[in-house]
This record gives structure tokens, C-alpha cells and sequence, in this order.
């Protein structure tokens, strides 16, 4: 087995691992690390696919995954943001398991700001 | 060379862009920035348009870099389409804005707007899929962003939910890239166009960028996030992400689809017609059922966005514009009923689809504007919706897949039953409503001009029709 | 400078007439009365000078064609032929009159401008069904009628008004669907739509006879549903709930008359009648509108609500338009078509008659109407007129649509049809004449159920007025059918049109 077949396996197991753990653990963090290891499974696979195969060395997958990177940190970032305000908000981490119906019941009455003035009596 | 130092593709991209950092920076001035902002890149987008009408599909490479390195923007009568639409809905959601964002939020609204903007507008110019790749990721960022804007559990759950699949929906895509790329050297459309070749590595690819793409999308049964995060979103965000975003991820997997993947996919082209029809009944089905107003209007994306999926298994020319023509009406006519369905709320601060009664007669212009819209979905004259039911069915007799005429039919009679239930309860007798909240006119008006526009594609076809021709994405490409 | 060519801006303008001063009514706000009248009548009086310029066009040469294209091959054309033009002048006539009505009887009750928007856009669409040149644009106006008639119909906003509306939509939505599905898949084995005299489908699909029955049965049901063919029938009875005025319009005007005009499209110019009888689709249509005639009346027998019971009779007369284009032979064709004039005419003066009794003295039910001739003799004198028409007593306009359809059936050698007139003259003689001479001859009750008064008239001028003159109107087409430009004249020149080998 060549090294670089390896890392594609490797890097296709940890996708598979991440997506695992992300149907599997209902803490939020869980899930977001989980996003993070599926993530880095793609990467590896990319660079790992792109050294195989072509004689020369091809930049181009280094760019791909350097721009991944940046992309997933920045989505990282938004939903730890998102955890604190959901924990904050509701005092859990992990997602409002409800079904759309049950939701619809439990919607505010004014999501909007505009609305919300007037929404004390009407509840 | 003038025409590469200076590209109206780059100002309609790099002009929302500006927009948002500006908007972030000055907060003060951030509403009326947005809406200067918002009618620059309108009148940008109708140069560009003048200049594609003229000149045909057109291609320009950033900075002089060329195909297989840098980045190519390419534009044609579909992208051209979709840039306007996006244009058209997000100047009238940018004026609604102004008016339904009060200083707090606005101060968040309008940077991830601008930035929404930019995302959608660099998705629909992107000629390769690594670049699609990012400006999905961007969009789906914003997206989750705007979502969370409106606070409280229920949008903040919707929301992480939201970023979660999306996030999920990427990574199945770039893996999928990572694929394409690897058998082919490549990550140009039109080059992969060129090389594909049937391969199980491309079928591979073409699975995990259809499954992530799907995810985006809301195909039922991949529908699960998209009623509540947008019922629980702000009105003008919701008439966003029905409208345009979900139609973005749409638009990637039309591409693909039609250049990258269009030999031997036969059975996985019914297995989408399958879900589409689905997505079709389901959605309708449920939207009947819903008891409030908005989470009625987001099942009916989801079936709305199942009729899309029905022209895959038909994959004729008349189907694919079909499939457009029903795309731009029902962005139109989504967008205008999520901002009366906003009217609403906001006057009587409910949305409960059985007390409307006291609501809608006060609202006679924002009724309109969802009875309208609400016509442009059923199917009816005249309407955007109509034109494109009739080429939809056009195309599936002619193909003589009939089954998917029954589907069309019942789709549209699911839909005239939820639409006629909302409008039946605004004819019951007003009694005087106490709680009454005056609405901007700007804000009826702005749902009502929506609810038009998706009225007058009923009238004039010809004219978006002739767009789609540009550059012919769906005749020659492909195969 | 340009001159306006008034050969193809005139079909618009007609559809003009209306359209635009009933999205000006919308924005009018409920107390400009005044503003509002002058809006209605000055259209619907445009309307009807326009028509009258359009007929004396006709009969001088102009061709007539509007048209539009909506989609690769397919246009919006708008066009007047003689079909058109005898039910254009029919609903323009009618409008006028019935706005005069829907005045008067409106008057002071809330949502007028909502209404009278509705009102002229549910002309528009009826214009646009009349002048419709190809089959799309017929289905285009044909569901724009449905949308538009909803709000009227549940204009009241009662619980049974919203129940009728809703059942209302059950059936048209539902009708154009059907419609829309026969009318897409003929586009698709003709690649054409356009109406032509004797049909065109028969030259431009060759084979395919199964299809083309399914699609005849498609758009038949499509159109039936507003023409209350029997098993389609349920909406009509119910949406009697509505305002006098929107009954006027469903029954005589509007919704009714299209399906009727539809089903004589289909028959005449989309399939031809040569055809129809060579698919075989003719006589079980001639034998559905008998059923339905029969059904209608007898159902009728047992209403006790006079609006309901009226509306049963509309069931049963418009298939004598059916049944007349179904029966393969000119002079039954000349029965059918002309009595699309004749019973409008005449049902209109009926539901205005109920109207002013439930208006002026809380009258509904027959059971209430004991004497109401004294109180109102005009009124039911215009009733009488009416429900005699409605029997066929000679000389009334009713007489010559039944005269003709005996004629012709006999001549196409179906002699089966002349019982079935018969009995059904009978029956409706069953249903109306006890009606009259309640009203005429029995003792009045000691106080009517809610009487109010209008001096020294029996009710307000503009209730009083419409009825008059349309049993006068019907009066007169029975008596001068043989005179010149009398729809019957015209409409014999229709079917030797659609007749010439």
C-alpha cells in the first residue's frame, strides 16, 4: 500500500468517523468537533489524492485546503458564538429537539423587533 | 487590455462587499448605506445584463491568471438570470429592511445582508467548483447569521441547526471536488465538461456533491431545518433565504448536473424526479396542517422546491427552462409572501392563520400581495407560476412520463387548498382589533411590488426566456 | 406619426374598459360613492359603446385580432368572430344592467369598493373568455374568472358565505385543472390552439383517437364544472348564498355562460362538430345534458328557498345550450346557441325579482311569498315575465330556444329529445306557476319577515329598474326574433359558419 492510498483511506475514515460522531452525540461542542474532523478528513484526502497520481507537484489542493482551513475556522467560530447564545438562551447545548409541528406550537408570538412592542397583552 | 483591468462581474461582487465592510465600520449610517448600496448593485447588475444581452455569455479571468490557475468569472443567460432576481428581490427586502429593522438589529442586518449579497452574487459568476465550494460556505454563513438575528430559542436553535447541516452539506461537497479534481486535474466546469468520462470515482463525486448539495436545498426528505429556521427568522430574512438562498445551492446542482454529470445518470435523475414529487406532497401536505402562518409559507418552499427537482427526470430543453421559469416566479412570489405574512405579524402581533380575521381586512394591500404570490404558486393565470407549470407540463407529456403530470396536478391543487385557507379566514366579519400596530405603507407596498412582479412573468415569458438562451447552458454544454 | 390601429388595440380596450376602473375602485376609499358610481357606470357604459363600435366593425369588414405572444408559439390573441360577439354583447349589456342593480342594492353595506373591484374584474375576465381567440387564452381568462368570483361570493364573510366559496374553489380549481391538463396535452398532438370554424383538431392530429376522446372528456369536464353539467353541478345551489347582484352575475352573466361558451367552443371550434360525432363523443354529451336537464328541474320541484330553487333551474336551462351544440344540426345548434341569450335575459330578471323581495321585505322563501303581488306588483310582473320565459310559453324568448332545439333534434333524427323538452316544460311549468300564484292570488301574510320602505314606490328605482327592463328585454326577443340583428338572426349566421361543408 502506498503512502499516499494511506492517507486517502485515512483521510476518508475520519469522514466517516466525523459524520458519525455528528448524527451520534446530541452536545452542540460535540457535534462542532465532529464537523471539524470531517473537515480534516476532506483535507486530507485532497492533498493526499493530489500527491498521488502526478508526477510533478501540484500546488493547487495546498491552496484548496489552505483555503478550507480558513473557511472552517471561520465557521467554527460562528457556531461556538451560536452554542454560547443557544446555552445563554436556553440553558443547554445541544439542539431544541423538537419536530417542526411541535416547533410551530412554540414559535413567539412576534419574532421581529417591530412587532414585539406591542406584544405584552396578547399573549 | 480595458476590458480585463475593468469587469462589471467584479463591481456586482465587489460592490456588496464594500457594502458590508462599510456597514460594519459605520453603524450609524449602515440602513441608508445598505439601500444606496442596494440600488448601485441593482443598476450594476442591469449593465452587466445590457452588456451579456449584447455581447453574449461572457468570461473573464481574474487578474489575467486564466482557467487552470485563477479564477474565472463566467456569466450566462442562467447565471445572468439568477443575478437579476437576486438583484430584484433583495433592492425591495433592502427597502422593507429600512422600515422593519429598528436601530438594534439593523446594526447586524445590513453587513450579513451585504454580505449574503456578495456570497450569492460570487456563486452564480463562479466557473469552477472549488470557487462554488467557497462562495457556498460564505453564503451559509451569512444565511445562519441572519437567522440567529432574530434571538430568542427557538432562532437560535433553528439557526445552529441550520449551520450544522449546512456545514454538513459543504464537506459532502468539497469531498466531491477533492474527487473531481483528482481524476481530472481540473476544477473548471467547462474543462471538466470536456474530460469527464464515466468513471466510479465520478460517480462517487457526483453522490456525495449531490447528497451535500440536497442538504442545502431542503429536498424533502432533506427538509428537516429549513420550517423552522425560516419561520423563526426575521420576515425580511426569511424572504430571503425562501427566495434565494436555497435556490443558490439549487443553481450549483443544476450546473453540475448539466455540464459535469449529465451522461448515464438515468436512474439517479428519476431518483430526484422521485424525491422531488415527494417534496411536492409532503410539503403540500403539511403546509395544510400548519396552524400558523409562516411555518405555513416555509412547507410550501418545500414543496415549491420539489417541483424543481421534477425536471431532472424529463432533462429536455423545455424542462430545464420549465425549471428556471418556476425557480424566478417562485423566488418572486416566496419573497413577497414571507413580507406580508411580516405585514401581518407585525400589525396584529400573531400569525395564527385561524384569528386572522382581524388582521387581513386592515390589510388589504398585503393580502393582495399574498394572494397573489399565492396564485403565482398555485399555478393559476396570471402568473409567473402558471408559465412555468405549463411548460413543466408541456415537457412531462411530451416525454411521456405522465406520472409526473399527476404529481404537478396535485401539487397545484395542495397548494390552492393552503393559499384559499389563509385567504378564507381574511373574509370573515372585522371586529375591531385593539391590539392593531399601523404598518408602514412601504412595507405593504414593497410585498405587493414582489407579488406584481411574479404576476407579470405570467405576461412576459419571451423576454426571460430568450435569456436563458445566452450562452445556451442548457443546449450545448455537456454531452 | 403612428395611427393607432384600432383593428387591434379595440379587443384590448374592451378588456380595458373594465379592467382599469376596477383596480381604480380598489383604491377608492368606501365613502367616495360618488366617485365610485361614475367609475362603474362610465365603464360598463364604454364597455358598451365599444362593443357596439366592435359589431358595426364587423359587419363592415374589420377583422378584429389582438395578439400577444406569451410563450415560443403560443400567443394571447384576442379576436372577435360571430361566436365572440354574440357573448360579448350579451355580458356587456347585462353588466350594465346589473351594476345599476348592484348599486341600489349595495347601498351603504361595508366593502363596497372591494367589491365593485371584484365586480369589474369578473367582467374582464368574462370579456376575455368571450374574446378569446386559441384555447390558451380561454384557460387564462377561464381561471382568472374562478379567482376573481371567489371574493364576491364570500363577500358577505358568514360562515355559510365562506362555505360556499370554499366549496366554489373545490370545483372550478379543480374544473381547471382538468382544463389545463386536456388543454396542454391537445397543444402538445396539435402544436396549435388556435379556435378555427369546424374545428382543428380534426385537420392537424392524425390518429391518436383514444387520446383525443380523454382530452375532449379532460376539457368537457374542465368547462362543465362551470356550466354545472349534472355530476359537477354541486357548486352552483350552494353559492346562491351570495348577494342578488353576484347570483345575477354567476348565473346569467358570468361563470355559467362561460362554461356554456366553453363547452360550444370546444364542441364547435376546437374538435368541430363532424368530428365530435366521428369520435363518438357527441350523444353521450347530448345525453348528459338531457340527464342534467331532467335532474335540474326536477330538483327544483322541491326547493323551498326561492334563490335555491332558481338555481336549480339554472342547472337544467343551460344544458339546453349543451344539448342544442351536442345534437349534430343546425337548427338544434340555433336552439342551443341562442338560448345562451335568451336564458341570461331571462335568469337575470328572475334572481334581480328574488333580490328585491329579500331586500325590500325579508322575503327568501316561497312559503313567505303569499300576496306578495300586491305589495309589489312590478316586481313579480317582471317575475311573471321571466318564469313564463322560462317555461317556453310562446311568444316568450324561451318559446323559440325550445321551438328550435324540438326542430332540430327531430331533424337530426333524434327523436328522443322532444320528450325530454316536454317534460321538462313541464316541470319547470311545475316549479314556477305554483310560485306565481302565491304571489298572485293568495291572501298576504299580516306583516312581511323585514320590511323596510321606500315611499311611495314599491322599492328603490335602481332595484326596481333592471328587472323591468330585462323582462322587457326578453319580452322583445321573443317577439322580434325574426327581425334583423335579433341574436336569433345572428346567431343562425354563426351556425351556417360552423355548418358549411
Amino acid at each position: 500500500m502506498s503512502s499516499d492510498l494511506f492517507y486517502a483511506l485515512t483521510g476518508a475514515s475520519l469522514f466517516t468517523l466525523g459524520l458519525y460522531a455528528l448524527i451520534k452525540h446530541a452536545h452542540i461542542l460535540r457535534k462542532i468537533l465532529a464537523i471539524n474532523v470531517m473537515g480534516s478528513g476532506v483535507f486530507l484526502l485532497l492533498v493526499a489524492l493530489a500527491a498521488g497520481g502526478q508526477q510533478a507537484f501540484d500546488p493547487v489542493p495546498h491552496a484548496m485546503v489552505i483555503t478550507g482551513i480558513v473557511v472552517a475556522i471561520s465557521a467554527t467560530a460562528l457556531a461556538l458564538a451560536l452554542m454560547l447564545r443557544l446555552r445563554e438562551a436556553s440553558g443547554l447545548a445541544v439542539l431544541p429537539d423538537t419536530s417542526p409541528e411541535e416547533l410551530s406550537e412554540q414559535l413567539p408570538e412576534a419574532p421581529s423587533d417591530v412587532a414585539s412592542k406591542n406584544n405584552g397583552k396578547n399573549a | 487590455m480595458l476590458a480585463q483591468s475593468f469587469s462589471w462581474q467584479v463591481t456586482v461582487i465587489i460592490l456588496p462587499l464594500v457594502a458590508a465592510l462599510l456597514c460594519f465600520m459605520l453603524p450609524k449610517w449602515g440602513r441608508w448605506l445598505g439601500l444606496v448600496m442596494a440600488f448601485a448593485i441593482t443598476g450594476s447588475v442591469i449593465v452587466l445584463a445590457y452588456q451579456v444581452m449584447n455581447q453574449g455569455a461572457l468570461r473573464y479571468a481574474v487578474g489575467g491568471w486564466g482557467a487552470p490557475l485563477g479564477i474565472d468569472l463566467y456569466v450566462d443567460g442562467l447565471s445572468l438570470l439568477m443575478l437579476m432576481v437576486v438583484a430584484l428581490v433583495g433592492l425591495v427586502v433592502s427597502v422593507y429592511s429600512m422600515a422593519y429593522f429598528k436601530a438594534g438589529k439593523a446594526v447586524h442586518f445590513w453587513p450579513l445582508w451585504m454580505l449574503l449579497w456578495t456570497a450569492m452574487n460570487a456563486l452564480f459568476l463562479s466557473a469552477d467548483i472549488f470557487n462554488l465550494y467557497v462562495t457556498l460556505e460564505l453564503l451559509g454563513l451569512a444565511a445562519v447569521a441572519l437567522v440567529a438575528l432574530a434571538g430568542g430559542v427557538d432562532a437560535l436553535g433553528a439557526a445552529m441547526r441550520y449551520l450544522l447541516v449546512s456545514l454538513l452539506g459543504s464537506l459532502c461537497y468539497l469531498l466531491g471536488v477533492a474527487l473531481l479534481y483528482h481524476s481530472f486535474g481540473t476544477v473548471d466546469i467547462a474543462l471538466l465538461a470536456e474530460r469527464v468520462e464515466s468513471t466510479p470515482a465520478v460517480w462517487a463525486a457526483m453522490a456525495l456533491m449531490t447528497v451535500g448539495l440536497l442538504f442545502k436545498t431542503a429536498l424533502f426528505p432533506l427538509h428537516f431545518w429549513l420550517p423552522p429556521a425560516h419561520a423563526s427568522a426575521p420576515a425580511p430574512v426569511s424572504a430571503l433565504l425562501s427566495a434565494l438562498v436555497v435556490k443558490a445551492s439549487f443553481y450549483i446542482l443544476l450546473r453540475l448536473w448539466l455540464e459535469v454529470f449529465s451522461q448515464d445518470s438515468t436512474a439517479a435523475a428519476q431518483l430526484l424526479g422521485v424525491l422531488g414529487a415527494a417534496a411536492v406532497l409532503w410539503g403540500g401536505v403539511q403546509a395544510l396542517r400548519q396552524t400558523r402562518l409562516k411555518m405555513l409559507i416555509a412547507y410550501s418552499t418545500v414543496s415549491q422546491i420539489g417541483y424543481l427537482f421534477l425536471v431532472f427526470p424529463l432533462a429536455s430543453l423545455m424542462a430545464w427552462q420549465a425549471g428556471l421559469y418556476l425557480l424566478l416566479s417562485h423566488a418572486l412570489a416566496k419573497a413577497a409572501m414571507f413580507l406580508a405574512a411580516g405585514n401581518i405579524l407585525c400589525f396584529g402581533g400573531h400569525d395564527r392563520i385561524a384569528d386572522l380575521d382581524r388582521v387581513a381586512q386592515r390589510l388589504p394591500l398585503s393580502l393582495t400581495a399574498f394572494a397573489l404570490a399565492g396564485v403565482s404558486s398555485m399555478g393559476l393565470p396570471f402568473s409567473g407560476g402558471f408559465i412555468g407549470k405549463w411548460m413543466l407540463l408541456d415537457a412531462a407529456l411530451q416525454s411521456g412520463q405522465w406520472w409526473w403530470v399527476a404529481v404537478i396536478i396535485v401539487g397545484g391543487l395542495l397548494a390552492a387548498a393552503y393559499i384559499f385557507n389563509v385567504i378564507g379566514h381574511s373574509f370573515t366579519r372585522a371586529e375591531i382589533s385593539h391590539e392593531a400596530k399601523p404598518v408602514p405603507a412601504i412595507m405593504e407596498w414593497s410585498a405587493l411590488v414582489l407579488a406584481l412582479a411574479a404576476v407579470l412573468m405570467g405576461l412576459f415569458a419571451s423576454w426571460p426566456l430568450a435569456v436563458m438562451d445566452i450562452g445556451a447552458p442548457f443546449g450545448g454544454g455537456g454531452s | 406619426m403612428y395611427a393607432i390601429n384600432w383593428d387591434v388595440w379595440l379587443p384590448l380596450c374592451i378588456l380595458a374598459s373594465s379592467l382599469l376602473p376596477g383596480l381604480l375602485i380598489f383604491f377608492l376609499p368606501e365613502e367616495r360613492v360618488v366617485m365610485r358610481t361614475l367609475l362603474n357606470l362610465g365603464g360598463a357604459s364604454l364597455k358598451l359603446v365599444l362593443v357596439g363600435i366592435l359589431i358595426w366593425g364587423v359587419f363592415n369588414g374589420h377583422h378584429y385580432e389582438f395578439r400577444f405572444s406569451l410563450l415560443p408559439g403560443l400567443d394571447l390573441v384576442l379576436r372577435a368572430d360571430a361566436l365572440s360577439l354574440l357573448f360579448v354583447a350579451l355580458s356587456a349589456v347585462l353588466w350594465l344592467i346589473t351594476t345599476v342593480y348592484a348599486i341600489g342594492y349595495l347601498e351603504g353595506s361595508p366593502h363596497r369598493s372591494r367589491f365593485f373591484g371584484f365586480f369589474s374584474l369578473c367582467v374582464t375576465a368574462t370579456v376575455g373568455v368571450a374574446l378569446a381567440g386559441n384555447l390558451m387564452t380561454f384557460l387564462l381568462f377561464f381561471e382568472m374568472l374562478t379567482l376573481v368570483t371567489y371574493p364576491l361570493i364570500v363577500h358577505r364573510g358568514t360562515q355559510e358565505a365562506r362555505r360556499a366559496g370554499r366549496i366554489y374553489l373545490a370545483y372550478t380549481v379543480a374544473g381547471g385543472t382538468s382544463l389545463l391538463v386536456g388543454t396542454v396535452w391537445l397543444y402538445g398532438l396539435a402544436g396549435s390552439l388556435e379556435f378555427t370554424s369546424q374545428g382543428f383538431v380534426a385537420d392537424l392530429v392524425t390518429g391518436h383517437r383514444v387520446e383525443l376522446v380523454i382530452i375532449f372528456v379532460l376539457l368537457i369536464a374542465g368547462v362543465g364544472v362551470k356550466a354545472a353539467l349534472l355530476p359537477l353541478h354541486g357548486w352552483l345551489p350552494q353559492a346562491m348564498v351570495a348577494a342578488a347582484p353576484v347570483s345575477a352575475l354567476l348565473h346569467a352573466v358570468a361563470v355559467v355562460k362561460a362554461g356554456a361558451f366553453g363547452i360550444v367552443r370546444v364542441v364547435y371550434d376546437v374538435y368541430g362538430i363532424d368530428f365530435a360525432v366521428s369520435l363518438g363523443v357527441a350523444l353521450p354529451l347530448a345525453i348528459l345534458a338531457a340527464v342534467t336537464i331532467l335532474y335540474g328541474s326536477v330538483r327544483a320541484l322541491f326547493q323551498d328557498d326561492l334563490k335555491r330553487r332558481l338555481a336549480f333551474s339554472t342547472v337544467s336551462q343551460v344544458s339546453y345550450i349543451v344539448l342544442g351544440t351536442a345534437i349534430v344540426g343546425p337548427v338544434a345548434a340555433v336552439g342551443g346557441l341562442v338560448h345562451l341569450v335568451h336564458q341570461g335575459v331571462m335568469k337575470i330578471t328572475l334572481f334581480f325579482c328574488a333580490g328585491n323581495l329579500a331586500e325590500t321585505l325579508g322575503v327568501h322563501k316561497i312559503s313567505e311569498m303569499d300576496g306578495v303581488g300586491r305589495r309589489m306588483p312590478w316586481t313579480m310582473a317582471a317575475f311573471t315575465i321571466g318564469a313564463f320565459g322560462m317555461i317556453g310559453a310562446p311568444p316568450m324568448a324561451g318559446f323559440i330556444s325550445k321551438w328550435y332545439l324540438g326542430l332540430g333534434a327531430l331533424e337530426a333524427g333524434q327523436g328522443w329529445v322532444v320528450p325530454v323538452l316536454v317534460g321538462s316544460s313541464l316541470l319547470n311549468a311545475a316549479y314556477f306557476l305554483p310560485v306565481l300564484y302565491r304571489a298572485w292570488f293568495k291572501v298576504p301574510a299580516a306583516s312581511w319577515p323585514a320590511e323596510r320602505s321606500f315611499g311611495r314606490v314599491e322599492t328603490s328605482l335602481a332595484l326596481l329598474l333592471p328587472p323591468l327592463i330585462t323582462a322587457f328585454l326578453s319580452l322583445l326577443l321573443g317577439l322580434l326574433a325574426s327581425a334583423p340583428f335579433s341574436p336569433l338572426q345572428w346567431v343562425r349566421f354563426i351556425i351556417t359558419l360552423e355548418y358549411v361543408p
